[in-house]
């Protein structure tokens, strides 16, 4: 999708912090992705080397924590992961489940080099 | 030695900071707004057009619409009678805050009640950029299937209120209702739907009294 409008603020995230650090160098970036919040790695990666391109942080390396979609069922409170995006429960069959987690979308830190 | 710094930022916080200004604005302006979202051919703008013809004489109704190139949206908006500004965005597949905040100026927002944001017809990415409009509104259509609730939870988890257009196509379309319903009562339970079709005008009614309701609330 708009990969592109969400690695430019990414790249902003992180400069923002080395900057604040007096970093010479970013070499490394922590990103934690919900399975719900559809972004692809690849394309993330895709966009970042060419818009980190001159910056301190070129060349970095990108690591992506997936964190997979878990769900409660409110009918019966088990908790459980959906597969196939079938978010019924599967104790119980009822459609009254909430999201634990899988929405997640933040750089979680930096690695950096000081002068 | 590398040294790592600990950052815990979320990556659409520039876009929610300029989404809550544009809320305050049109707070402060005293306008209520919506973000129409679905996908292309849903039926968006001949729902925009119904809703300005039938409410004009009540409400002072302006119309912002997003798309990726030519103004014939907001052309058929203006024609409606509502006050319309487009926004080309160039290839973008959604309107994010900044463009909203971009446009609202060439609005006299005083002189307002509602305010309709018309998003890129997309319906997934226009799901994660929060534009700062009161609700959103997902319009979906029969010809698109019954699927689409459980293909796009993105888009039907987070909306306030849902619009099924195209209503009169149902004798000719294979469209389970009940499966589409299970679909988003699952991602968004209680949700306030209204089943209508532009084209015949069937089911338009509820939808102008929910909205009236909306507006006078606020």
């Amino acid at each position: 999708m708009h990969e592109l409008a969400v690695t430019e603020s990414i790249l902003e995230i992180a400069l923002r912090h080395a900057k604040s650090a007096e970093a010479r160098q970013v070499t490394a970036l922590y990103l934690v992705i919900g399975d719900l919040a559809s972004i692809i790695d690849d394309s993330v990666q895709f966009y970042w080397d060419i818009i980190a391109k001159d910056t301190i942080a070129e060349g970095a390396h990108l690591n992506f924590r997936r964190i997979p979609i878990q769900m409660q069922c409110l009918s019966c409170q088990v908790q459980f992961f959906p597969t196939d995006n079938d978010f019924t429960c599967p104790d119980c069959a009822s459609s009254r489940v909430k999201i634990l987690s899988g929405e997640e979308f933040f750089l979680e830190a930096i690695d950096i080099q000081s002068p | 030695m590398p040294e790592r710094i600990q950052v815990i930022e979320n990556i659409l916080n520039a876009n929610d900071r300029i989404a809550l200004e544009n809320r305050q604005i049109l707070d402060h302006a005293g306008v209520f707004s919506l973000n129409f979202m679905a996908s292309p051919g849903a039926g968006k703008t001949s729902l925009i057009e119904q809703t300005v013809k039938r409410l004009r004489n009540t409400l002072r109704i302006a119309v912002i619409d997003g798309d990726i190139a030519t103004s014939l949206d907001a052309d058929r908006a203006a024609n409606a009678g509502a006050v319309a500004v487009q926004i080309n965005t160039g290839g973008e597949c959604h309107l994010d805050a900044v463009m909203l905040h971009e446009a609202l100026p060439s609005l006299d927002l005083k002189n307002l009640d509602l305010l309709i944001v018309e998003n890129v017809g997309n319906l997934v990415c226009p799901a994660n950029f929060s534009l700062g409009t009161h609700k959103s509104i997902l319009i979906a259509s029969i010809p698109e299937g019954d699927d689409k609730p459980h293909k796009y939870p993105g888009m039907y988890r987070g909306v306030d209120a849902l619009v099924i257009n195209k209503v009169d196509l149902l004798p000719y379309i294979p469209f389970k209702m009940d499966f589409f319903k299970q679909g988003v009562e699952i991602l968004n339970p209680n949700l306030v739907t209204f089943p209508l079709s532009c084209q015949t005008g069937e089911g338009l009614q509820p939808w102008f009294d929910w909205l009236t309701e909306q507006v006078k609330a606020h």
